[in-house]
């Protein structure tokens, strides 16, 4: 045999003899010896005319081996493939039907282009086969083969044989049918260029509708998931049938597999949109929750999928599950992906009646061993202050509570949180203020000191030795990292607006200090401005840096609307648990202006358009950013930028917006009006005042973004609307 | 969809691999260590699934195992993840565990079970018992061939025909688990009651049945009203089997059974249960020298019934030493792996109350006194012969063509969740409030 040119010795050539040895035990031995190499990766592909030879066989488990060789090797031998054809052809006429499924089975997954040819004939005889088995493999065969070579499918009609088959009498073949038309649809749909009328795409008919319905209650658990798959793409006409749908579904909420659940779910969530019938809109709501509820007495990953798709679902519908907040309490052994997810929703059902329990386990989180999760419990606390406000002074207690401890991370954590209750509820707790700052000496982190530092300033007046310990900041100044020397720098100038006698030379040591000696551009530009302003004048600078901050509010979703109603779309996928569409993650390149705007956003102009792309993929990105603002999405559907911005976006285009900033906003709106900010269309701005305040609150890159009625600061400052004197001053520095 | 399934081991090496797309090479695979703890290092977690470069990674953690499926589409990842957890079942089924050794000792069964259970990357047939009807670990006969069961492509998946036993007699078990977290102050903060009926069906043919339970959504439904109690499941779960438009129309739980046993049904009910068995414990902490433990315990059901195996976990310091125990009832033994003790007690009596107290010491000098971990105790019991929802089978009807007699035995047993657990107070402000 001339093409085996392998060694005479070793591993391999007694393999090879044992292959072709007489008997016919020790030929399968040395088969499941193969088997073993290939399975520890060791390459055994040069055994393959030897391993060839020990196909023809009644021995089924060998069969199977020597099929499994085959797939794994085939692409590294493709003319050696073809030697085996005859013997696939052959298998798949046996009189075993499970010979046959077999053979097409591994027939598909040959993969070589010699072979594919020779696929067509028994393809198609076992596509019409007496028994239900082949015929259910035969039409996953023909997917395989779509992946394979289009032509070849389209030729042989094979199509059409498929749309017979969902008409086939046995359920599980009608169920791996529509897996095998629905994988042909999505192949052909990601192709950028696919025309409408493919013959390759799947419409589900109601013809087929109706076949699937009955199906649906006959068939196994994994082909209702495919058949729920299907449904959930069919465009309903009317009303009626969209309730007819659900109704059909819904009994597959008790299905013991989760992702029948999750299925059923979606095909409600998508046909539930064009029902105005309000009593079973309630219903179907109420039947969901159940279900959702038992997915948390699975295994901790499901938990976590279920976890993620729960959230979506109540950003959609916060009346699903308004009285269950506690089946999400955290379990001491829960792995911590599941214990952060069960936070955010504890913070989404915080509710005055159950805001109590809440904060109790919340406290008790705080006290636990990882570090993690403490924090993130610690800012769920400061999410329900904000959430509720006539449950912000238990929180606040708690809070102190937690300070008391002295425990480092706490306390860091706890004042950063304290910093957003202050500008949620301004002038309400002034009390404490003096046990924050006797924390000072231990705070090491630059966000927790960052926030303590704003609150100084803030409330310089009614703190008798602010200048004091604002001095001690200045003192180390160039020691700080970035973060805090703003905060300093703006709390300084605060202090100095409020009292100007006491801190004189305090801000002019620190404007000095940053205009001099300071590294960042950012840190020196916002002092120059405060010079400048307090310079020229004082009651702008006033104006400005001690303007009215707009309040803060905790957000209903973390998605722009288009995009949860898309993703509601997609429940149970990997986009649902990513809370990201697919055209970001699925590598085809990330997600563009262009590819928002096909799903068909209201958008006016082209800057608009990049705007939201940015703040979809940002809050895709910040999906743990419960503190967001939605007044605006509620107002009007401008896109709400300045949380696009505040953020970080990691998009080529927010790259360039941003490029080489900080993480103060202040910079990226600077940036945006070095951009194509001045050249802006005018959007009808009601307060770029608002927006302007250099007040530096939204200096911290903390989750919390405030409210301006118009986020693109940009068009704001070229289209004066509100003329005010101070915003004029402010023109003219740029 | 996934286009590859690979069983690794905790370094990342694949055991088992098993490709069923060409889209993802195999080379990701020893990608996904490497990306884990890269994760880790960053500080982030860990989650089921990310994705790196178009390509997403699932997994699951079995014992030392990872099961990893890879995808390049936007999959059903609730589908592959339950996929997953499915195929660790039906390899326990067939090994018993499901290990390193196991697998390299049955790689041949394993890839013929990969090819069974999956094709093209969509789930196929995960029933264990029909699998194991097709692919057997002992090799087959050369004369007679295996063939698919009907079952596998039946609208009856999951039970072959030509059953015949002697004598046709069906089991029932009803196992109620409760899951109770108690806070610090005593206080109930949350409890469940997770409800499963199992059955044993040893019947010939295809039998129908039908099965009747107190359900009060049925009575009401149905305009009956129950004599004595009726319960309210909150979300009630089948096997397959059952007839689910059927329950949804009139509530009647009907089906052709498994052969063998299954689970037929679970259900949650989330009304308030009191703790059945109470404990807590007294902690007298001494830093740097002792710790001193007091811990009642309190049986709160009836008299008439009877606690089985009830094994009390109370966590104690990682660093504690010399334990002294002293019981009024059962045994106590150090577990230093857990950082606990187990209080065993055989037969817990309704209504009885016992005491035990532990003494450890602690040594002089603590690394770090503010990483103390505050473990809750935990509870394992069982109480046979008792549900604490008081549900109850009102009947079985057994019908088949030949019309044979069978008689259905039912046992009820109550037991803790995985989650039964009671918190502790703080140390040093010696524990609870109640007088002891």
């Amino acid at each position: 045999m001339s093409f085996r040119a392998g060694p005479r010795k070793g591993e391999n050539y007694e393999l090879s003899q044992d292959l072709n040895s007489e008997y016919r035990d020790k030929r399968k031995d040395a088969i499941k010896r193969v088997i073993a190499s290939m399975t520890v990766g060791k390459d055994v592909s040069g055994l393959f005319p030897d391993v060839l030879k020990n196909m023809q066989t009644d021995d089924l488990e060998q069969k199977k081996l020597v099929y499994l060789y085959l797939m794994n090797y085939a692409k590294t031998q493709p003319e050696l493939v073809i030697l085996a054809v005859n013997t696939f052809v052959k298998d798949s006429d046996d009189p075993n039907p499970l010979v046959r499924a077999l053979a097409i089975r591994t027939m598909g997954m040959l993969r070589a282009e010699k072979i594919i040819d020779y696929v067509s004939d028994p393809l198609q005889k076992c596509l019409r086969d007496d028994n239900p088995y082949v015929r259910k493999t035969a039409a996953l065969c023909v997917a395989k083969l779509y992946d394979l070579k289009p032509e070849l499918v389209l030729e042989n009609g094979f199509l059409e044989q498929l749309h017979d088959m969902v008409s086939d009498s046995n359920p599980m073949v009608v169920a791996n049918t529509v897996a095998a038309l629905s994988d042909i649809h999505a192949s052909v749909t990601s192709q950028p260029d696919h025309s409408p009328d493919d013959p390759a795409i799947f419409n589900v008919t109601t013809s087929i509708l109706n076949k699937l319905l009955i199906a649906l209650n006959e068939c196994s658990e994994w082909g209702r998931v495919a058949i729920l798959g299907a449904l959930a793409r069919y465009k309903t006409e009317d009303e009626k049938e969209r309730e007819h749908i659900c109704e059909r579904v819904i009994p597959q909420f008790q299905h013991v597999n989760g992702s029948v659940v999750l299925a059923a779910v979606k095909v409600i969530m998508i046909h539930m949109r064009g029902i105005r019938r309000e009593d079973l809109l309630k219903q179907f709501v109420r039947k969901m929750a159940p279900p959702l509820v038992t997915l948390l007495s699975s295994p901790p990953e499901v938990q976590w999928v279920a976890l993620r798709n729960i959230n979506l679902l109540l950003q959609k519908r916060s009346d699903l599950l308004q009285n269950e907040m506690r089946v999400f309490f955290c379990k001491y052994n829960d792995p911590l992906y599941v214990k952060v997810e069960k936070l955010d929703i504890m913070v989404r059902l915080a509710s005055d009646n159950n805001v109590d329990a809440l904060l109790s386990e919340l406290k008790e989180y705080a006290s636990e061993v990882d570090v993690d999760f403490v924090r993130k419990s610690i800012k769920a606390i400061g999410q329900t202050a904000i959430k509720i406000d006539s449950a912000a002074e238990r929180c606040v207690n708690v809070l102190l509570d937690l300070i008391a401890t002295r425990v480092s991370y706490v306390v860091q954590e706890a004042m950063v949180v304290m910093k957003d209750i202050f500008r949620k509820y301004p002038a309400t707790y002034e009390g404490i203020i003096p046990t924050l700052c006797a924390n000072l000496d231990e705070l090491d982190e630059p966000e927790a000191k960052a926030s303590l530092i704003w609150i100084i300033g803030e409330y310089a007046s009614r703190i008798d030795n602010a200048d004091e310990l604002l001095n001690m900041f200045v003192d180390t100044f160039t020691e700080e990292s970035y973060p805090v020397q703003l905060q300093t720098l703006t709390a300084v100038v605060k202090l100095f607006l409020k009292k100007p006698d006491v801190s004189q030379g305090l801000v002019q040591r620190i404007l000095n200090t940053a205009t001099k000696d300071c590294d960042s551009p950012d840190v020196r530009d916002r002092a120059y401005i405060y010079w400048r302003l307090l310079s020229s004048d004082p009651a702008a600078a006033k104006g400005v840096v001690l303007a009215q901050r707009p309040p803060i509010s905790l957000s209903r979703t973390t998605v722009s609307p288009a995009l949860l109603e898309e993703l509601l779309s997609e429940i149970g996928t990997l986009a649902s648990v990513y809370h990201k569409p697919a055209e970001t993650f699925i590598g085809r390149g990330r997600v563009g202006a262009d590819s928002v705007q096909r799903k068909g956003l209201d958008l006016v102009d082209d800057q608009l358009a990049t705007q939201k792309a940015l703040q979809t993929v940002a809050a895709g990105q910040q999906s743990e950013n419960l503190l967001d603002f939605d007044d605006v999405l509620a107002s009007d559907s401008q896109p709400s930028g300045l949380a696009a911005t505040t953020i970080i976006p990691q998009t080529p285009a927010a790259a360039n917006l941003l490029a080489g900033t900080s993480a103060n906003p202040l910079d990226d709106l600077v940036s945006i009006f070095g951009g194509g900010g001045m050249t802006g269309t005018p959007s009808a701005p009601q307060n770029p005042l608002g927006e302007l305040s250099f007040g530096g609150d939204n200096g911290f890159g903390s989750p919390i973004n405030s409210v301006p009625p118009s986020q693109l600061g940009a068009s704001s400052v070229t289209s004066p609307v509100q003329t005010q004197k101070p915003q004029d001053d402010l023109l003219g520095l740029f | 969809m996934a286009s590859l399934i690979a069983i690794l081991d905790l370094k990342g090496k694949p055991l088992i691999l098993r490709t069923y797309r060409d889209d993802v090479p195999t080379s990701y695979i020893e990608r996904f260590m490497p990306l884990v703890l890269d994760l880790e290092e960053e500080g982030q977690q860990v989650t089921p699934c990310f994705s790196r470069e178009g390509v997403n990674y699932m997994h699951i953690r079995h014992s030392n195992l990872y099961l990893l499926a890879l995808s390049k589409r936007n999959s059903n990842v609730a589908e592959i993840i339950i996929f997953l957890h499915r195929l660790v079942s039906v390899l326990t089924e067939y090994f018993k565990e499901l290990e390193e050794e196991s697998i390299r000792d049955n790689f041949v069964i394993i890839y013929e079970l990969m090819d069974e259970m999956m094709d093209f990357g969509y789930p196929q047939t995960t029933e264990s018992k029909i699998l194991q009807e097709y692919i057997t670990q002992e090799s087959h006969k050369l004369e007679v061939q295996v063939r698919p069961p009907m079952a596998v492509t039946n609208a009856v998946s999951w039970r072959t025909e030509g059953i015949r036993y002697r004598k046709n007699e069906v089991f029932l078990d009803v196992i109620e688990s409760v899951n109770l977290l108690v806070n610090a102050n005593g206080n109930v903060v949350r409890s469940e009651i997770l409800g499963a009926v199992k059955m044993k069906c040893y019947l010939s043919g295809m039998p129908e049945l039908r099965l009747g339970l107190n359900d009060k959504v049925m009575f009401e439904t149905t305009g009956r009203t129950s004599r004595g109690k009726a319960i309210e499941m909150e979300d009630v779960k089948f096997h397959q089997c059952v007839r689910l438009s059927r329950f949804e129309n009139d509530r009647t739980i009907s089906f052709i059974p498994p052969d063998g046993e299954f689970e037929l049904m679970s259900y949650r009910l989330s009304t308030p249960v009191k703790p059945l068995i109470w404990v807590e414990a007294a902690v007298e902490s001494h830093k740097g020298s002792r710790i001193e433990y007091m811990v009642k315990c309190k049986a709160q059901f009836k008299r008439r019934s009877t606690a089985n195996n009830v094994e009390i976990y109370v966590p104690v310091p990682d660093d504690a030493d010399s334990p002294k125990f002293r019981a009024s009832t059962g045994s106590v033994q150090y577990a230093p792996d857990k950082s606990c003790f187990v209080w065993k007690i055989k037969q817990l009596g309704g209504a009885r109350e016992f005491l035990m107290r532990a003494h450890f010491g602690l040594p002089s000098v603590r690394a770090d006194q503010d990483a103390e971990k505050r473990a809750p105790i935990t509870v394992k019991f069982e109480i046979p012969y008792f549900t604490v929802s008081g549900i109850q089978v009102r009947y079985l009807k057994i019908v088949e063509k030949s019309g044979y007699q069978a008689l259905p035995w039912v046992r009820y047993i109550t037991q803790n969740g995985d989650d039964y657990s009671l918190r502790t107070a703080i140390e040093k402000s010696s524990a609870p409030s109640v007088p002891m």
